[in-house]
Parts: structure tokens; C-alpha cells; sequence
């Protein structure tokens, strides 16, 4: 079978599963004894398992499955979660994650058997005989939990088949009738790729000779192969036992089958006792298993979000077929103004109302789809942590806030690095490396990292914050000497904060010993780089012996800002709102003139201002003498502010490129097309200051 | 293929009026034509260079073909139509017409390659002038009607 063409969805899915375990197992280590996350963590394992069989990866395949093997023996009560346990499952999952790479550069899992992880695997498996006794006593309601598995745990499965009245019924007039009911187990070859198929079959010629009563797992899951290599089944059949496990052996890549005849009189008593006395005790045996049967059936809810993956230049396409329609509603609305004298005006309004109500639904869902939440990007960070804490030799614990904040894709695709680098500094060199300094300075042993991010306006803010050592201004300053960065003299004049801006250039690196996390000198800079071309900033604010922040600004998405929507000389332009401090109302007196510049005193801040109609080379309609609208932009601690006609309000627009033919000044960033699918042009104040 | 191959051989072309003459437009690189639209200025640029308009959720500049010939600029009537064209070097851009006129097939023995001798604007952007039964058609050479001067330093 060919599955190369399901590859990119097995890759998708082996990630979220990988995550989803790493997240699973930091949460089991905190809480050794939630069964919901030891069974969350069994189904992933269990899933990765399934898809890595059926894509044929057997090294894979093999690792999986003994980590699921240990899983199933956490499930069952019979085996503790200890350090030694997690940790084996990390490495395990290290090992699954370069299988991953492998099989993403080159489409083979490569040949590193991992031996040593599945030994160790098995060796839990094995020595756990010691601890199986005291397990059931520290947990006796587990211990009953475990029971039914580990009748199941031998080869006959189907004993372990629980039957509901109606299906003890069918087996009872079945035994009546002089039928036998026959249970067995099917087991499938493990190379096996089409299993589901392979338990058609086995259906198939059973149906021939008999009935199949109950399946397990149900025939709907057999059928979407959510079986591991086995499945047991209850058939009534004329044919003896034997004869039953003869024909479903028959098919081929079934490894053997396993069965043997029903023991009905026991159930069919229990049935009969039911039946006869409803408000019996019996029915709070069979409500006792039937709670038990929900209860998996409960927590198969996936816990993981359902993601879309989404190709960006598809929805860029929508997008444009939205501003489209867009455009079409608005010719809509002028067709019915312009025609009010006619009599379906009122019908033409309806559609108008109509459309203007997708229209703008439709708009926001699109703009939606671009946001993800930045979850899948840190989500990999508490493992990072963890790491980095055995490998430092450091206590410490990462606090998270704020994942579900949503950012636009292209963002969040590139986000990544720049904060674990980020986090990687904050663990190396923001954590005291000895625990002793940081308890003489008063703070508690293990060093916390927080990791917070939140919308603030139209930006979303990350902040990395330890409390570790803080940056220390004076080696800073000396590194920076001795580097020939920065002379003495301009060494005196600096501030602070601008000694410690100096860790964003191209190679800087404080770090006294140089360790394969950071301190590479090759870092800040790129962090910095990074994100500035995502069109944000990144800021760090430092004490001493307490530690850093550092902040990371981006806009919300890269294709949409707000702005101020402005009219100079009877034309409209957007101004972002991001470069805008204010807006003053000048009388024309108050115009000060400075070495032929004009300026304004505001404030006690002098502001040089610019006329706007003159740099756009229009003629301003506005009577000289009525008081000036200025916009004060701001350019880092530059000023200046911007004298324009009329304002007319906020507006959120959609920035689209001039277009190569049109000599790029500076002046014009962009332009973006209005309401009734007329443009105006978007001013950069940055050109202007 | 090489049957086809005949058949390309006659080209053909939008013939636009402007003013008392008639000008080709290769139909290979003709993307739309829209009527007039509100056209928004852009500051500091050419003058022949109107400003840019909406196409479709595209902004796409809009060039005066009269300035651009050095004739006189008219006022928008019924007939003045904007001709997209796309070029591989700068992507689409619209032409100011008067009236677009008709579709014509001119075969390579009805088209006559033009010398530049004269310094007349208007001739400059010509490559050659093709001739129906009734008249002749300066055919536009487009490289030349959307290069821009100021554009070298680029």
C-alpha cells in the first residue's frame, strides 16, 4: 500500500501527539496519580503507535509500544510512576521525536534502534512484579479496576467482555435453541497494514456460519482501526467452537485465534435475575459496570484543541474574494440609492441587508482563521525547562500565562526561537547558578522564570521574566570596552539602559563560560532581528539581584492596523495609529517660527511641525485663520506633528502594496482600499520626522 | 504544434482612439478593461502617472496615455475607458483612453516596422504600424509607454 501520500498528515498528528505526551507526562510528574492523565498519555502513546504501524515505521512502531506496554501497566495500578519512569519516557520521546525528523527530511525513521530505551522499558515491565503487591494496597479501587485487565492481560480477551441484560437474553434463548455461543480473540499480524480490513474479513466469513453478537472493541471502532493487533468477539454459531476459530483463522494475516465456548448459565441467571427483579441489588451490579464501561468511553474526548490547518495562501485568496464582495455590496447600495424612484427599492434593501450581514460575518471569520494561539508555540517550553534544569545543575520553575493569546499565523510560526532563546538566557544566565546565593539574598531556592503574554491594544505582549541575578550594567560596560565596542568616553556618557541595549549587538555575549545553551554571542542580536521583522520590538529592564524583564512587542497581525482616517486638501489618507500621540487643536498664532521651521510649543515641548497639504502637493481647504488640527507622531523620542484639514475618524484597514510601478516614496507606506472601494493612501510619519 | 504556430503568427490587437489617431494594444497583454473610476492621487509622482484605483482588491496606477504622448489632456467622456495591461516587470497597470474601438488580427505582411528618427513623442512609442483595409494603426510598443525616467536609479 501506498502511504506517501499520507505522510504529511502523519508528521502533523506524530507532532501534536509528541507535544501532547510531553505536556502529559510534565503534568504526571506534578501529579503522579491522575488517571486521567495517565490516560490521556496511554492514548497518545496507543495513537503514535497505530500510525506509526500503518505508515510502516517498525523501529518506531517498537519503541511505541513498549512505552505503551508501561502505560498500560501505570493504567492498570500495577506499576508506580517514579523519577526514573519519566525520565525514560523522555528520552523515549527525544528518540520518537528524531525518528520524526528523519522521517520528515528524508521520509525513513533512520536505523537508530534505541535498544537501550526499550530495555529499560521492559526492565519497568519486568520489575514491577515487586511493586504489583503494594500498588492494590495504596490504591485498593484501582486495584478492582485492574482486575478485569489483567484476566484480560492473557490470551482469551473475550472473557473479559462484559454483556448487557439484552445480549445475556439473545445468549440465553441462543443456548436454548441448541446453538452454541462461542467467544475468541483474533489476533492480527503485527506487519499487518489494512487491519480494519482484516477484521472485515474475519466478520465476513463469520457471518457465514453465525451471528456476531458483541465485538470488542465495538464494530464501529474495529472498523476505523482503533484496535490494537487484537479484537474478541462473541458469536452464536450452529458449528462447534473449534470450527468457529477454524474459519476466522482462515483469513489471511490473522497471527491465531483464540476461543473457546461461553459459560451461559451463570449470565443468563444473572439476566433472569434482572429481568425478574428490576429494583434488585443485581441492578446496581450492572450500573457498577456500566459506569465502569462510560468511563473510558468518556475521556475519549480528545483533550488536544482540534486545529485547521489552513495553507496562508488560500486564505490570502479569501481574503481578497471577501474584499471583493465587499466591493459588490457597496455598488449594491448605490444601485438602490441611486434608483429610489423605482418600486423594488424595499426588496433590493432586504438583499442589501442580507448581504451585509454575511458579508461581515464572513469578513471576521477569515480574520480569525489567521490568528492561532501562540499554545503551540510555547507549549514546548515547560519541557525545555525541565531539561535545561538537569543540565544546569539549577532549580527552577516556569510559570506560564496568557497561552491562548492569539496571534497572526505568520507570527506565531516565527515567534518560536526568538523566545525559547529568550527563556534559554533567562535559565543560563538570569538563575544564580548557586542555590546559596540566591537564599542569602532572600529568595526561594528554586529560580522562577515567567513566560506572559496578553493583548494589550492592538499588540500583543510577550514578557520572559526571572528572578534570577539580573544584568550586571558594570561587566556589561567592561565587556563592551574590552571588546572595543564603545570608547571610554561615550562608556561615562551612557545610561544604564543603554549599556544593557548593547546585549543586542551583533556578537555580545556576557556569559563567563561559554555552555552549548547560550552564550554563544550569536543570540540577542538575532532575537532582536527576528522580531523586528515581524514588525515588533523587543526591550529589556534590568535590577540587579533581582532580576530581568524582557518584552516583546508585536502588532496583533502584519496585513491589518489601525489608523486614523484624516482628510488633507479634499483627499483621505490613513495615519497608523501606532506612530500617533496625540491630537492638538493650535490656534494659527501659536505657530512659532525656529531657523524657518515651523514649530509649536506644547506643553513645554517644542514640536516642529509639517503641513501636510504642502508635502502631499495639495492645496489645503481650511480658512488659514481657523484653528490647526495637528497629529502628534512620535519616532522614539522624536516628535513632530502633522497639520491636516479634517479628521474623520478610526478606522480598522487592510494595507496593500502601491505596486512596483509607482516610484516608492517614502512618504507613502501603502494604501488600502475604503468602504466604497475607493483607495487612500496610508502616510508613514516615520519619513516625516 | 507547428499548424498552430501559423495561426499565432497574426496578432492581435485592441485598437483605442486617441485623439484624431488610432493606436494597438497586443491583446496578450491586456488584463481588463474598466470604464473610469475615481482615481486617488498619489503625491510626488510623474505627471503623466494619474494615481491608483481598485481592481478587484488590487491597487493598480493608472497612466495618462495623452500626457504620456505629450497631447493634450481631455475631460472623461462616455468613451474613456482605463485598459489594464500586465507587464512581467511591474505587474498591472492602466492606460487613459479615449474610446476603445474594436479587436483587430493583423498577419505579419500587414505590419510595417517604423525607424525612430524624429525626436516626436508620440512616435517614440510606436514599434511599428499596422494597416487594415481602411486605415493604419500605430501599434504601441508597451516597454516603452510604461518606462519611466526617474525609474533608472532602481
Amino acid at each position: 500500500m501506498d502511504v506517501s501520500q499520507y505522510l504529511e498528515i502523519f508528521i502533523d498528528e506524530t507532532k501534536e501527539h509528541l507535544q501532547n505526551l510531553n505536556t502529559q507526562i510534565l503534568d504526571l510528574e506534578q501529579t503522579p496519580d491522575d488517571m486521567d492523565t495517565i490516560n490521556e498519555i496511554f492514548r497518545a502513546a496507543h495513537s503514535l503507535k497505530g500510525m506509526a504501524g500503518t505508515m510502516g515505521y517498525k523501529r518506531m512502531q517498537n519503541l511505541t509500544h513498549n512505552m505503551e506496554n508501561v502505560f498500560s501497566k501505570v493504567r492498570d495500578g500495577q506499576l508506580k510512576v517514579n523519577a526514573g519512569i519519566i525520565d525514560t519516557i523522555f528520552q523515549c520521546l527525544d528518540a520518537l521525536e528524531e525518528y520524526l525528523d528523519n522521517i520528515q527530511s528524508g521520509a525513513d525513521e533512520g536505523t537508530n534502534e534505541n535498544e537501550g530505551i526499550i530495555k529499560a522499558l521492559c526492565g519497568f515491565l519486568n520489575g514491577e512484579s515487586a511493586d504489583a503487591a503494594a500498588a492494590p494496597a495504596a490504591a485498593p479501587a484501582k486495584a478492582a479496576e485492574a482486575a478485569a485487565p489483567a484476566a484480560a492481560s492473557n490470551e482469551d480477551k473475550w472473557k473479559a467482555i462484559n454483556f448487557t441484560d439484552e445480549q445475556k437474553h439473545v445468549m440465553g434463548v441462543a443456548k436454548g435453541a441448541g446453538k452454541n455461543v462461542v467467544g475468541i480473540t483474533v489476533y492480527v499480524n503485527e506487519t499487518c497494514i489494512l487491519k480494519a480490513a482484516r477484521a472485515f474479513l474475519v466478520f465476513k466469513s463469520l457471518e457465514e456460519v453465525g451471528e456476531v453478537i458483541i465485538s470488542s472493541p465495538s464494530a464501529q471502532d474495529i472498523e476505523d482501526e482503533h484496535f490494537d493487533f487484537d479484537f474478541s468477539l462473541i458469536v452464536i454459531s450452529d458449528k462447534t467452537c473449534d470450527e468457529v476459530m477454524k474459519v476466522a483463522g482462515n483469513v489471511s494475516e490473522i497471527a491465531k485465534v483464540v476461543g473457546g465456548d461461553v459459560d451461559i448459565a451463570p449470565i443468563v441467571e444473572a439476566a433472569a435475575a434482572t429481568t425478574t427483579a428490576e429494583a434488585g441489588p443485581s441492578t446496581a451490579v450492572s450500573a457498577d459496570k456500566g459506569d465502569q464501561a462510560n468511563k473510558p468511553a468518556e475521556k475519549k474526548k480528545p483533550v488536544v484543541n482540534r486545529t485547521v490547518r489552513v495553507d496562508i495562501e488560500k486564505l490570502d485568496v479569501l481574503m481578497n474574494l471577501v474584499s471583493e464582495l465587499i466591493i459588490a455590496k457597496n455598488s449594491l447600495v448605490s444601485a438602490a440609492t441611486g434608483n429610489s424612484d423605482k418600486g423594488s427599492t424595499g426588496e433590493i434593501g432586504e438583499h442589501i441587508e442580507y448581504l451585509e450581514a454575511v458579508t461581515t460575518n464572513l469578513h471576521e471569520s477569515v480574520m480569525k482563521v489567521r490568528m492561532v494561539p501562540i499554545e503551540s508555540v510555547v507549549n514546548k517550553f515547560p519541557r525545555m525547562i525541565r531539561d535545561l534544569q538537569k543540565k544546569l545543575n539549577k532549580k527552577m520553575e516556569l510559570y506560564m500565562s496568557g497561552e491562548e493569546t492569539e496571534l497572526d499565523r505568520t507570527v506565531v510560526d516565527e515567534i518560536g526561537d526568538p523566545l525559547m532563546h529568550l527563556l534559554r538566557n533567562s535559565a543560563d544566565h538570569g538563575i544564580e547558578a548557586d542555590a546559596k546565593e540566591r537564599i542569602a539574598k532572600g529568595k526561594p531556592e528554586a529560580g522562577s522564570i515567567f513566560l506572559d503574554a496578553y493583548q494589550d491594544g492592538n499588540n500583543v505582549v510577550i514578557e520572559v521574566r526571572d528572578d534570577g541575578n539580573g544584568i550586571d550594567v558594570q561587566a556589561v560596560k567592561k565587556k563592551a570596552l574590552e571588546r572595543g565596542t564603545i570608547t571610554e568616553d561615550q562608556a561615562n556618557m551612557m545610561s544604564d539602559q543603554e549599556i544593557i541595549n548593547l546585549l543586542f549587538l551583533p556578537s555580545f555575549s556576557t556569559a563567563k563560560v561559554v555552555s552549548d545553551i547560550s552564550g554563544r554571542g550569536v543570540g540577542l542580536d538575532v532575537v532582536k532581528s527576528k522580531i523586528e521583522a515581524l514588525s515588533g520590538e523587543v526591550e529589556v529592564k534590568s535590577t540587579l539581584g533581582v532580576g530581568s524583564t524582557w518584552t516583546i512587542r508585536l502588532p496583533l497581525t502584519l496585513a491589518i492596523i489601525q489608523t486614523l482616517m484624516v482628510i488633507v486638501g479634499g483627499e483621505k489618507y490613513a495615519i497608523p495609529l501606532s506612530n500617533i500621540q496625540t491630537i492638538e487643536s493650535i490656534r494659527p498664532d501659536e505657530v512659532k517660527t525656529v531657523q524657518q521651521k515651523e514649530v509649536i510649543n506644547l506643553r513645554g515641548t517644542i514640536i516642529p511641525i509639517v503641513r501636510l497639504s504642502e508635502v502631499l502637493g495639495c492645496e489645503s481647504l481650511k480658512d488659514p485663520n481657523e484653528d490647526l488640527v495637528v497629529v502628534i507622531v512620535k519616532k522614539g523620542d522624536k516628535m513632530a506633528g502633522l497639520v491636516i484639514d479634517e479628521l474623520t475618524g478610526q478606522q480598522e484597514i487592510v494595507i496593500k502594496s502601491l505596486g512596483k510601478y509607482i516610484n516608492k516614496s517614502k512618504l507613502i507606506s501603502g494604501a488600502t482600499i475604503l468602504g466604497n472601494g475607493e483607495v487612500a493612501l496610508i502616510i508613514d510619519p516615520n519619513a516625516l520626522i | 504544434m507547428d499548424d498552430i504556430k501559423v495561426y499565432s503568427e497574426a496578432v492581435q490587437y485592441i485598437k483605442v482612439d486617441m485623439g484624431s489617431e488610432m493606436y494597438g494594444i497586443d491583446i496578450n497583454f491586456v488584463d481588463n478593461i474598466v470604464r473610469p473610476q475615481t482615481v486617488t492621487r498619489v503625491p510626488n509622482v510623474a505627471p503623466y502617472i494619474k494615481g491608483v484605483i481598485n481592481i478587484r482588491g488590487e491597487i493598480v496606477p493608472i497612466m495618462s496615455l495623452r500626457l504620456k504622448m505629450g497631447l493634450e489632456e481631455i475631460p472623461e467622456s462616455k468613451s474613456t475607458r482605463f485598459i489594464i495591461i500586465k507587464l512581467e516587470k511591474y505587474g498591472k497597470i492602466g492606460l487613459i483612453v479615449d474610446a476603445v474601438k474594436e479587436v483587430i488580427s493583423l498577419t505579419e505582411d500587414m505590419i510595417e516596422n517604423v525607424k525612430h528618427d524624429s525626436n516626436d513623442d508620440s512616435i517614440q512609442y510606436v514599434f511599428a504600424v499596422g494597416k487594415t483595409d481602411s486605415t493604419l494603426v500605430s501599434l504601441l510598443d508597451l516597454d516603452a509607454v510604461t518606462y519611466d525616467k526617474s525609474m533608472k536609479e532602481d
